[in-house]
């Protein structure tokens, strides 16, 4: 039971008293009894006050809404930012691997290109200074048929590979506009984290005003695994079956 | 035939344009959200415009519903390419009128095929 202030305060006095008549009448076993008994009396008055601060910071917290928003910050916001944040990595991952398998299987492509060509390039200068015998001649010509054969479809191969490299850099739109997304819940938190610091602070003084529920913004750029609205369509055909179905 | 591309990434600005650029569309602009591009189409004689939907300062959106409110823009055909995928975002663009919508991450062959279809559209309404 939580005692009142003031019989608290008269209890102390008691024990006060007694404690200096008990010294006065040299009886140091009473002394000391009554020494515990004021600090005993001291540890409840601290813990009173400990408790009422504690009710008052949190009837403020209620009051201003901000334990709510806190607690919707650790239980959703958090927890989400951290998923999109992983599909971030994900994303990285894949377009990191998409370029590098390009580029391996472009290489060697480049490197078959290029040694016939060298080839090709040698046995020509011989032909141009009359180096070449007949049957080299016509082992030339053939290279040179087989070089012109391949060289379109290896072309054309390249041209594939630097596309997917090309269309792997997407990754840099998708992931900017997801870490966009999750520097603005960051900021959010800090904006709440300095108002709590503000409240516990100052519980009197200028109150700061209840943080504004950031407005549920509309856009919602790409959607995370796991994360997705509701309406949201999973593919281009989907887009494309909705788009169909309003005359497009 | 002149594009303007409207994205707020470079990146994408640039993955657009070389992409064009394979389908022989050499004469291409960029602009990184709606206030840039709106001067720009108003300027110069664009016959097609490819736009991002979420951009800082004039979206997507906005911007194609500022062109076909404009009396000489109203008719150039507008692609949009957005990671916006909800449904009523779709209906929204529709309704705007959008000639043409592409969902990212797309590929080339997606963005080829919306591209030839307005282009086909727009020949078979003349």
């Amino acid at each position: 039971m939580a005692l009142s202030e003031s019989i608290l305060s008269e209890r102390c006095l008691e024990q006060a008293r007694g404690l200096v008549s008990s010294i006065e009448s040299g009886d140091e076993g009473k002394a000391v009894d009554h020494l515990r008994e004021i600090s005993r009396l001291n540890e409840t008055k601290m813990f009173q006050e400990i408790g009422r601060l504690t009710r008052e910071l949190h009837d403020t917290l209620v009051g201003f809404g901000i334990e709510t928003e806190i607690s919707e910050l650790a239980e959703h916001e958090i927890p989400d930012a951290r998923e999109r944040l992983s599909h971030v990595i994900n994303v990285t991952d894949q377009a990191a691997h998409k370029t590098l398998t390009a580029v391996e299987e472009a290489i060697p492509v480049c490197s078959e290109l290029e040694a016939s060509a060298s080839h090709i390039e040698i046995q020509w200068k011989r032909f141009i200074s009359r180096d070449l015998s007949a049957d080299e001649f016509r082992e030339l010509s053939r290279e040179i048929g087989s070089h012109l054969e391949i060289s379109a479809d290896r072309y054309t191969k390249i041209k594939l590979y630097l596309n997917d490299i090309l269309m792997a850099q997407d990754f840099q739109d998708i992931t900017g506009q997801i870490i966009r997304r999750v520097i603005t819940l960051v900021q959010d938190v800090e904006d709440k984290l300095v108002g709590l610091i503000k409240l516990s602070g100052d519980l009197d003084s200028d109150l700061p005003k209840a943080t504004k529920k950031p407005v549920e913004k509309v856009l919602e750029g790409p959607q995370v695994p796991g994360k997705e609205s509701a309406t949201a369509l999973k593919s281009q055909d989907e887009v494309d079956d909705l788009l169909s179905s309003l005359g497009f | 035939m002149k594009i303007l591309i409207v994205d707020d990434f470079s990146t994408m600005r640039r993955i657009i344009k070389n992409l064009l650029r394979d389908l022989g569309f050499n004469n291409t602009s960029e602009a990184d959200d709606g206030n840039t591009a709106l001067p720009m189409l108003q300027a110069g004689d664009f016959d097609f415009l490819v736009t991002d939907w979420n951009m800082p300062g004039m979206e997507g959106i906005d911007l194609l519903k500022a062109v076909r409110a404009d009396e000489k823009l109203a008719n150039l055909p507008v692609l949009l390419v957005t990671a916006e995928a909800k449904k009523e975002q779709i209906v929204e663009a529709a309704q705007a009128g959008v000639n043409g919508y592409v969902v990212k991450p797309f590929n080339a062959a997606t963005l080829k095929e919306k591209i030839e279809k307005i282009f086909e559209r727009i020949e078979a309404s003349k």
